[in-house]
């Protein structure tokens, strides 16, 4: 294979598997950074994922589809936040229960359902968010370098694709151009600041929380309606996991983020093209290794040897009132 | 991490608080299982039947659930060791997965030596591995500040490449393309219950349930001894409940999360002697299977006392078996619902943990006050 | 002043007090914080509260900014009767607050600090471009230029005052209130803080300003109200009183039962302290150079207002500090860098923060009483603890010391404040130490309780050993120190024998007052 064309490939599965990663690292970014640690954002992907493909299976609307995405990730976001805000729970162990929890109703109303295992039936085309050929992308295929960018990495992805990436600008304009988002960031680092200047600080939170919500719906709904034809069983499969280290990586910060999914999402999409191939010079690189890297980077980084990824000040901290 | 109901709970009387609340949230959790169930168009209380009947009703299933309730009880003693120092190791998935490998290394590679060696070797190197998988985020989180929660995930997930990499790569049976090793040899297993009643002339039905049962609850004893009378489990609790005073008292907290992860580490690993050494005889990918994370609803739900983790392995461990009985009975129902339950337990027992408080205390003030 | 005039919505009744808060009542459990606090402030005013530390000045202004409510009394703003549920009700009144811990957020630019919560807008664009202009303008008319794009965690803290300030005159408030301004103040940032002060009255603003160091308030103010123990005790106009005047005031003559102590001779010195050099958690000097002794049969009282070193130093002698510079000697040896040493050579530490550090909270009674000697064979036996042995040791510990209950199994945050320091106190003094330090022993402690801890702090002196005593009460300090020295900005002020010193004389060169040249004979 031409290396150009190797590598227009490898680009394009990049941008397909970063997709998500970067919703969900969105999700989390609003979650974190107004003060509620969100490892739930796994539970709330794969909850969507099925809410997603049993609306689109029975409207045959893939919209309806990402509505009931939304609807299951925000209900779950306002738990996690009717527990760590209004009972001050504590924020890792309602993240972790939810990610079983719904790793458990999935499951079980899936097979209840659909009696297929645990999947939902193969949705058509029309129920689903198809590739979108940009014009002129098939004629300009067989130019080489501009061609082949154009239409096998600019063009041809689903809705949901360009929606993501639209949706990390939007983000940041959100986080450091808006009311809202110097509120939020205001109330991650020190919540008395925000309360003082006669702001709620459990309105603020629950606000981030939907948009959390919102976002994570959005990612887990491209897995089941985009990325595949139907819900499988656990087909987060460690995703939400994964956006939670970029946004680490990214030190809590849209574009950063963003970027640390793309370098995710490459480390996965040469991962499976590296499989039996031999590098000259390296041998065989062994495919775990490449899709242990995303972690053992995230772990350095906190380690603090490359760099330093500092959290938000108040993050995990349930807010008190009364001092 | 409160185990200790301070905080929220503080003034209640001591049997609300171990007795009351908890019953309360095992309460609510069970009943928003049962309208998941309804949902589904089952009977919940059929299913409740039918559960109880196959976790306890025959002498195979008694086995089967004191088999499963073995994996809870490392696991979850794993997780209440940390809770003690104050830490929240969700990486016990990831030290039981690595725990296997250290076991499977000796029953695959040191099986010249007798079993009366070679149980013991075998016991030492779960323990060991498990514990040095847990080492590492504990120095980080110690000496370098990263959070224990983070790298704990980073290392489940860190864990599972490397099996599968060891299982595919290296460790593969000879000619075989599965990802699992060669079976252990004969002397190199740990004797099943059945059996090793059998030997004595005491007959029980055949189960999986194996010698690391009574390791298991040795464990339990021995946490506790540790936790409640020596010095080591005194400082490690003073620097859990409180840091100031642990320095006050000359106690060094960074060494005390060492101490705790290592110690919850080499607890987690020895989950693998009942799936493996017990059951399975090889090391099999992803044998952990969400034991690790159950440990957590496990550790919550026993309020990291031992005693509590027993009774509290045994619900679980009962509600595995007789899930798996349910969904024999009723197809519509499958055991994940059991999952479902766990997810329910954590969120009740654990992120809401105070969510009843509140009501408790007006009752009881009423009563009290009437 | 554009953004004030349109944020007014309550248009003063002629010659009305600015602020006139009538009878306030706040209990906090059954600590009665304010008692019938009335208080009255005249527009266009510097009015100080004084007051020690816990007399409730903070609270009342809380309960103007809307932290608390009280539970009883009314507040009127420019002569209207006004309601503040929260910050936002305050703000909308015209108050603006400089707290003592500053409301800022360290990642932000001044200008986000300045604009968080009256954005005037969805988007921040044209609201940071207006405050920009307005910063510009305040700074000129007021002396409070700040950079508007540095980051507020990089400014020098008399800076991120500056930024407190700009945000409460950004909302249009036309009463400040300052909380301990100057508290973290280089004298420099102090003084120029205060030629702000005098310029914002000189455009009409009232500012209240709550402090407990009398030099500055004389300097500044118009008008003093002292409070002690809940209540206001005192107006007084600045221009017809003294220091002297405000210091008795505000210390008060507190009728305490006198504890008998014997004339004792003391001994060598027990605890020796060389040019001690420490710093604070900022990384800042807290203790500068300090020199003393404390002999046997001797009990040495460091008086001071918190904050001017005391808790520095006292870690550092208990080895929970690092120490920068100088010696530390028990009985004449050295002791090493960790606590563990210095116990063994004799020195017991009684914590000033008894909840934190000194017991702890979910263990139980028995738990905390043998923290920092859990490694004692007594308590063991073989490898194990002897559970029963420490319930006796700890029963008779507090049988010694009326521990009440006298349940060693009982939970300790289950025992009364009192009940939890005499725990503390029976650890420490039943292994008969030769040298005690005990911060605060009586904080928080029910009268009784008091009167027993210091006829047992004099009993250890009576037999010999020293005793190092830190107490934010001055009657305390006056009460049982045979030596009392005098703690301010980090250094030894002055330095007195007991029976020589007058609380005024105290209160003075506590206050920072005189100058350091007048210590002992």
């Amino acid at each position: 294979m031409e290396l150009l064309t190797l590598l227009a490939l490898v680009l394009d599965s990049t941008l397909r598997l970063s997709a998500p990663l970067i919703l969900a690292a969105l999700a989390g970014l609003f979650s974190e950074r107004s003060g509620i640690i969100d490892i739930g954002l796994e539970g709330k992907m794969l909850g969507a994922a099925f809410a997603a493909a049993t609306a689109a299976t029975f409207t045959g609307s893939p919209w309806a589809g990402l509505a009931a995405g939304i609807g299951a990730s925000v209900l779950l976001a306002l738990v996690h936040g009717y527990a760590c805000i209004t009972h001050r729970g504590n924020q890792v162990v309602s993240g972790l229960a939810l990610n079983i929890l719904v790793s458990g109703v999935t499951a079980v109303l899936g097979i209840a359902w659909f009696a297929q295992g645990g999947r939902t039936p193969q949705l058509p085309g029309e129920a689903r968010f198809l590739p979108l050929e940009w014009p002129g992308a098939a004629p300009l295929r067989d130019v080489p370098g501009v061609g082949t960018l154009y239409s096998e990495l600019l063009s041809g992805h689903n809705l949901m694709v360009y929606l993501a990436f639209l949706a990390v600008p939007t983000v940041a304009w959100v986080l450091y151009r808006t009311r809202f988002g110097l509120r939020l960031r205001a109330a991650g680092e020190n919540p008395q600041s925000v309360e003082t200047a006669g702001i709620s600080i459990i309105a603020l939170r629950y606000r981030a929380l939907l948009c959390t919500g919102v976002a994570c719906g959005m990612a887990g709904t491209y897995l089941s309606l985009a990325q595949s034809a139907s819900f499988i069983n656990d087909m987060t499969a460690g995703k939400g996991y994964i956006a939670l280290a970029a946004l680490i990586f990214g030190k809590w910060r849209p574009y950063p983020a963003m970027l640390a999914c793309l370098l995710f999402g490459f480390l996965d999409a040469t991962a499976i093209r590296l499989q039996g191939v031999d590098l000259p010079g390296v041998g065989e690189v062994p495919v775990q290794f490449v899709q242990a890297l995303p972690y053992v980077l995230t772990v350095v980084l906190l380690a603090g040897f490359i760099g330093r990824a500092i959290p938000p000040k108040a993050l995990g901290v349930p807010y008190v009132k009364e001092r | 991490m409160s185990i200790v109901a301070t905080g929220p709970a503080a003034g209640l009387p001591r049997w609300a608080v171990l007795g009351l609340l908890p019953a309360l949230n095992l309460l609510a959790a069970f009943a928003i299982s049962g309208l998941i169930v309804l949902l589904i168009g089952e009977n919940p209380w059929e299913a409740v039947r039918m559960l109880v009947w196959g976790a306890f009703g025959f002498q195979e299933a008694i086995g089967y659930t004191l088999f499963y309730a073995t994996n809870f009880i490392f696991t979850g003693l794993a997780v209440a060791v940390a809770f003690h120092c104050g830490l929240f190791n969700i990486g016990g998935e990831g030290q039981a997965y690595i725990g296997g490998l250290g076991m499977a290394l000796v029953c695959l590679y040191l099986d010249f030596l007798p079993f009366a060696l070679i149980v013991p070797a075998a016991v030492v190197g779960a323990a060991l591995f498990g514990a040095a998988w847990a080492f590492v985020p504990a120095w980080l989180q110690a000496y370098r500040g990263s959070h224990i929660v983070i790298t704990t995930i980073m290392f489940n997930f860190i864990a599972a490449a490397v099996m599968a990499y060891l299982l595919v790569n290296v460790m593969s049976r000879p000619g075989s393309m599965e990802p699992e090793s060669r079976d252990f040899a004969l002397h190199a297993r740990l004797p099943l219950m059945h059996e090793a009643l059998g030997a004595m002339g005491i007959d029980i039905a055949a189960s999986p349930l194996n010698l690391s049962f009574l390791w298991a609850l040795l464990c339990c004893a021995v946490v506790w001894v540790f936790m409640w009378h020596t010095r080591a489990g005194y400082r490690l609790r003073t620097a859990g409940a409180s840091p100031p005073a642990a320095l006050y008292g000359g106690i060094s907290p960074p060494r005390q999360i060492i101490v705790a992860m290592v110690v919850s580490g080499a607890l987690a690993g020895c989950m693998s002697l009942n799936e493996l050494m017990g059951v399975q005889h090889r090391l099999v990918l992803e044998f952990t299977a969400g034991y690790g994370f159950a440990g957590i609803a496990v550790a919550l739900m026993g309020r990291g006392h031992p005693v509590g983790i027993v009774l509290a392995s045994l619900l679980f461990g009962a509600l595995y078996q007789g899930g798996a009985e349910l969904s024999f009975e009723i197809p519509g129902i499958t055991r994940d619902m059991v999952v479902v339950i766990q997810g329910l337990v954590i969120l009740f027992a654990g992120a809401l943990e105070f969510m009843f408080v509140p009501a408790v205390r007006a009752v009881l003030l009423r009563s009290s006050g009437g | 002043m554009s953004s004030s005039e349109k944020r007014r919505n309550t248009t003063p009744t002629a010659g009305a007090p600015a602020v006139e808060l009538l009878r306030i009542n706040k209990w906090f459990g059954a600590v009665h914080a304010n008692r019938d606090v009335s208080l009255s402030v005249a527009p266009g005013t510097i009015h100080g509260i004084v007051g020690e530390n816990g007399a409730g000045k903070s609270t009342l202004m809380s309960i103007l900014y809307g932290f608390h409510r009280a539970d009883r009394g009314e507040i009127r703003i420019a002569g209207r009767p006004v309601a503040i549920r929260g910050s936002e009700d305050a703000i909308a009144a015209g108050i603006g607050m400089v707290h003592q811990h500053f409301m800022l957020v360290d990642t932000f630019t001044v200008v986000e600090n300045v604009i968080l919560g009256a954005e005037g807008g969805r988007l921040l664009a044209p609201g940071t471009h207006r405050a920009r202009g307005e910063l510009a303008e305040l700074a000129s008319e007021y002396a409070l230029e700040v950079p508007p794009d540095a980051l507020v965690g990089d400014l020098p803290v008399g800076l991120q005052q500056r930024v407190e300030i700009l945000k409460a005159l950004y909302r249009g408030a036309e009463i400040l209130v300052l909380d301990e301004p100057t508290g973290t103040l280089a004298p420099q940032e102090a003084d120029h803080l205060f030629r702000i002060l005098r310029r914002l009255k000189g455009q009409g603003k009232t500012i209240v300003l709550i402090t407990h160091k009398l030099r500055e308030i004389m300097a500044v103010t118009d008008r003093i109200s002292v409070m002690r123990q809940g209540r206001m005790v005192a107006h007084r106009d600045t221009a017809t009183t003294t220091v002297a005047e405000i210091a008795e005031l505000m210390v008060g003559r507190r009728v305490l039962s006198q504890v008998e102590k014997e004339a004792v001779k003391p001994g060598r010195d027990l605890l020796s302290v060389e040019n001690l050099r420490v710093r604070d958690d900022r990384g800042l000097s807290s203790v500068r150079n300090v020199s003393f002794s404390v002999r046997a049969g001797e009990i040495v009282g460091i008086a001071g207002v918190a904050g001017n070193g005391q808790s520095e130093l006292m870690e550092a002698l208990a080895g929970l500090r690092p120490v920068v510079g100088g010696r530390i000697l028990v009985a004449g040896k050295p002791v090493g860098a960790g606590g563990r040493l210095r116990r063994r050579l004799g020195l017991a530490h009684v914590p000033e923060d008894r909840r934190r550090m000194g017991l702890v909270m979910p263990f139980q009674a028995r738990e905390s009483a043998i923290l920092g000697h859990h490694d004692d064979p007594r308590y063991r036996r073989a490898a194990l603890f002897d559970w029963a042995a420490v319930s006796r040791d700890t029963a008779g510990k507090m049988d010694a010391f009326d521990v009440r209950p006298a349940d060693p199994r009982r939970i300790t945050a289950a025992f009364s404040g009192g009940n939890q320091q005499k725990l503390v106190l029976a650890r420490e003094i039943e292994r008969d130490p030769l040298v005690l330090l005990v911060g605060q022993p009586t904080r928080g402690v029910d009268i009784g309780a008091i009167e027993f801890i210091h006829r047992r702090l004099v009993a250890m002196r009576d037999a010999g050993r020293a005793v190092l005593l830190i107490s934010a009460e001055l009657d305390e300090i006056m009460g049982l120190s045979d030596r009392i020295l005098v703690m301010f900005g980090g250094t030894i002020a002055g330095e007195f024998p007991a029976g020589r010193a007058t609380e005024r004389e105290l209160g003075l060169l506590m206050a920072g007052a005189a100058g350091r040249e007048r210590s002992a004979p």
